[in-house]
């Protein structure tokens, strides 16, 4: 039997709280005749804040310094940085092709697209071509949107043949994701300092993609330290460490529980002055529904802020399997930290990371870099036509 | 507004004229809505189709309900159409009748294997188990770190080796038996269901351990992929069940749905956040809710039953009844509310929750705030506040660390809290069950809460 009492008063406490939380957030009114309240309203007010709930720990301990440490590799001195070969054999510089990488999933999309090919157009070839965008998680709007546009292409240019249509809806995808305007590399800036920040939900590829990102750019000569500011998750500065160690690069760490803030700062300090090019923040994951955690990633950012200019990249990582969360997760960190840039993950798979298609359209975030496998070389920048012609391309093309 | 799939029916219904039952053509002019419906959830578009023709089944021919309007009728077709999918009964792992009695988890990249083995041994060792946690994921920087760290927080024994994931698996049943264990939980390394390397080795421990439970463990956010994935795990292990995990995000789920088709066996637990003892058991009616948009309202009264004490629902029914709220009540209740978890998740339990409000920036500290004023007051001004004055307010500012104004605006806040509270006991009589009034309504967020935008 459900008590229908206790919800209702729960509903009505809950609404009570609400209002009285919500309105005071809104409504910065100062009743007549009442002094003025100081600048402290929310910062700096002498209330011990303590947290309602277990959230991880935001506010470190005084005194728990975070530990610099240097890789077994000796400190570079020379120009030419002394790296350890890194565990995975290639040849320094070549990047493999996204169509290579992507064989498996071709084939496997292709196969979709193989069907429909090479047949006069018709009912079945329209519902075809949504069921494969569907498939590659473009979702039903974009998918839509994409069809409409070239039904009307093909109507226009009288597209008879379904190999054609599949060209124009190949086409319309690249056009999507190209632009002239936005930036779809990664900004480094010599001289200045330089931080890459890393954010997103659980379980993407955010520290995997930092030691790909680490390796890539010292083997072109820079020097870079990580910041393992994930001191929530067990061992994750331990997994750090273990890419620091393969790309000889430097890392600042501390003890589990510490202010992720702190890590961030003297990350920044230590590559200060000059001793190092580029620092990458490792962040531990979140749910963008966290909001006190949402809210320590904008305080991070604004750790990072305090340079002018040195923040250049704020890269959301995205798991190419993630359904339309993936929307929802851009958006939310879009809003909390001011995302750049995309780093699309697990694309070695058979997933397709369609939704890149909508968090480009509506918030014109690019795709910088695209993560395809474990391997510390398994990072090529995003190309769209080549996404897009690998997506689409016909078998044995 | 927050529209759900219910609104959205209706508006379709609103065009059609017939009463008396529903007829196919009906059923085809929802379908398109209710497939976006669940494709905007991350339903398998395939799975999508075979779900639709099954309700499509159910509802043509069904009378029309003189109760619920055809849009709701519609909705809760599909909705028990979802928990027959989901799972009828509530599933349990298989014990074996000669300890130990084995899991492995297998599943992609990231979807929360190893945290869930943590929370899996936690859970079992609350029943009076004696589990051992396996690292056998050797692939993964640190990754047996992490389990050994876990372990080592539940106070369960762990074991690994630096070899190979095979000669682990080996390693562990012969711990488990020194030890004295009799549930063994072999952690693996993701793989991707392609790489036919890994699965032959996934293969290969299952032929070590023999296990009785083969869980997929995946991510409450993943989409159409969902279908590949469990297919090709259950092709190469045969699944015995699912975990779903990071089900405290919003995505809807879907993906649920989508394996639960496909291999055909239950659903057994879902993660519910990052820490260990955030493991539930799976229930498909909250799922079948939440895929289809509609909040979790099972999930928030037990939540209320759980944490109200009995001692305090006899209170919260008496101010209900009374209609009388004091700044005492007020500040009592909070701590209730404020131990059902952070605010902001109560609040997405909510089903008809106006959307400025499910996306306001709630902050828990906000609570402590107005709490702090509250308990800087006197008892007689708790139960006076009109005696509240302007060295009064500034007292109470001072000792909350808050501003007279802050102060001044909770006060004038309450006050028509206050207001409104007398219009309550008439609800809560027609509320009752049994008692006077037509049997149980549910009642939604009495109009006129100061600070809502209005419904």
């Amino acid at each position: 039997m459900v008590p229908i009492v206790v919800v209702v008063v729960l509903l009505v406490l809950i609404g009570l709280v609400v209002g009285f939380v919500v309105a005071r957030r809104r409504g910065d009114e100062i009743a007549p005749g009442e002094p003025t309240p100081t600048a402290g309203r929310s910062a700096g007010v002498a209330v011990e804040e303590r947290p309602v709930v277990e959230a991880p720990v935001v506010e470190a301990p005084v005194g728990e310094e975070p530990v610099v440490e240097e890789p077994v590799v000796e400190e570079p001195v020379v120009e030419e940085p002394v790296v350890e070969e890194p565990v995975v054999e290639a040849p320094v510089g070549e990047r493999p092709r996204l169509r290579d990488r992507l064989g498996r999933t071709r084939s496997a999309f292709a196969g979709a697209f193989g069907r429909i090919r090479g047949r006069a157009v018709d009912d079945d070839t329209w519902d075809e071509i949504e069921e494969a965008l569907l498939l590659a998680d473009v979702g039903l709007p974009t998918t839509r949107r994409i069809l409409e546009s070239v039904r009307a292409r093909a109507k226009a240019t009288g597209a008879a043949d379904s190999d054609a249509v599949i060209d124009l809806v190949r086409d319309e995808v690249v056009g999507m994701l190209v632009d002239d305007t936005l930036d779809g590399e990664l900004r480094i800036v010599a001289g200045e300092p330089n931080v890459w920040m890393f954010v997103g939900v659980n379980g993407v590829g955010k520290t995997t993609t930092i030691g790909k990102l680490a390796a890539q750019q010292g083997r072109e000569g820079r020097r870079v330290v990580l910041a393992a500011a994930d001191t929530f998750r067990a061992a994750a500065a331990d997994q750090l460490a273990l890419w620091a160690e393969r790309t000889g690069s430097r890392i600042v760490r501390g003890q589990e529980g510490a202010d992720p803030g702190s890590i961030v700062f003297d990350a920044m300090a230590a590559a200060g002055g000059r001793s190092a090019d580029l620092v990458l923040v490792d962040t531990a994951g979140r749910l963008h529904t966290k909001l006190n955690l949402m809210e320590e990633l904008s305080k991070l950012r604004r750790i990072v802020d305090r340079t002018e200019g040195a923040c250049k990249e704020v890269i959301l990582v995205i798991d190419a399997s993630t359904g339309q969360n993936g929307l929802v997760q851009a958006r939310q960190f879009t809003e909390a930290v001011d995302v750049t840039g995309i780093a699309l993950t697990k694309l070695d798979g058979t997933a397709k990371g369609g939704i890149v298609l909508a968090i480009r359209s509506e918030l014109g975030l690019p795709v910088k870099v695209v993560g395809v496998g474990e391997g510390i070389d398994d990072l090529i920048p995003f190309d769209p036509a080549e996404f897009a012609s690998a997506l689409f391309e016909p078998d044995g093309a | 507004m927050f529209e759900t799939l219910s609104d959205r029916l209706d508006g379709i219904f609103s065009r059609l004229r017939n009463r008396g039952r529903i007829t196919e053509r009906d059923v085809d002019e929802v379908a398109r809505e209710i497939r976006a419906a669940l494709l905007e959830a991350d339903v398998n578009v395939r799975v999508v189709r075979a779900f639709i023709d099954r309700v499509k089944a159910a509802a043509v021919g069904a009378e029309l309900s003189k109760s619920l309007s055809p849009g709701q009728q519609f909705t809760k077709i599909v909705h028990d159409e979802l928990v027959n999918t989901l799972g009828g009964t509530t599933g349990k792992l298989t014990m074996s009748p000669k300890p130990p009695t084995v899991v492995m988890l297998a599943g992609l990249q990231g979807s929360g294997k190893t945290t869930a083995a943590g929370k899996l041994a936690r859970l079992l060792r609350g029943q009076g188990l004696q589990p051992l946690l396996v690292g056998a994921d050797l692939q993964r920087p640190a990754a047996v770190e992490q389990l050994r760290v876990l372990a080592g927080r539940i106070d369960v024994p762990f074991f690994s080796e630096a070899t190979d994931p095979v000669a682990v698996a080996r390693g562990a049943l012969e711990e488990a038996a020194r030890l004295g264990r009799n549930v063994v939980i072999v952690d693996t390394a993701g793989r991707l269901q392609i790489d036919t390397d890994l699965m032959d080795e996934l293969r290969a421990i299952a032929d070590v351990v023999q296990p009785h439970n083969t869980l997929l463990v995946v991510d409450a956010m993943t989409g159409q992929e969902a279908v590949n994935v469990a297919e090709a795990f259950n092709d190469a292990v045969g699944l015995d069940g699912v975990i779903l995990t990071k089900t405290d995000g919003d995505a809807r789920g879907g993906a649920a749905l989508s394996v639960k088709e496909v291999v055909g066996k239950p659903i057994l637990f879902v993660g519910t956040g990052e820490k260990l003892d955030e493991f539930e058991v799976f229930h498909p009616d909250r799922m079948a809710g939440r895929i289809l948009g509609m909040g979790d309202v099972l999930t928030l009264i037990e939540k209320v039953e759980t944490t109200f004490a009995e001692e305090e629902k006899r209170r919260a029914e008496e101010i209900l009844s009374e209609g009388r709220l004091t700044l005492e009540d007020f500040l009592e209740q909070m701590q209730q509310v404020k131990r059902m978890g952070p605010l902001q998740n109560v609040l997405g339990m909510l089903p008809g929750m106006p959307k400025e409000l499910k996306n306001a920036e709630i902050d828990d500290r906000e609570l402590d705030r107005v709490e702090a004023i509250i308990r800087s007051m006197t008892p007689e001004e708790r139960r006076r506040p009109e005696l509240i004055n302007g060295s009064r307010r500034t007292r109470i500012a001072r000792g909350s660390g808050t501003s007279p104004g802050e102060v001044n605006q909770l006060l004038k806040q309450f006050k028509q809290v206050q207001q409104m509270m007398r219009g309550m006991p008439g609800m809560a009589k027609r509320g009752k069950k049994g008692k006077k009034g037509k049997g149980p309504r549910q009642p939604g967020l009495p109009a006129g809460i100061p600070g809502l935008p209005s419904a």
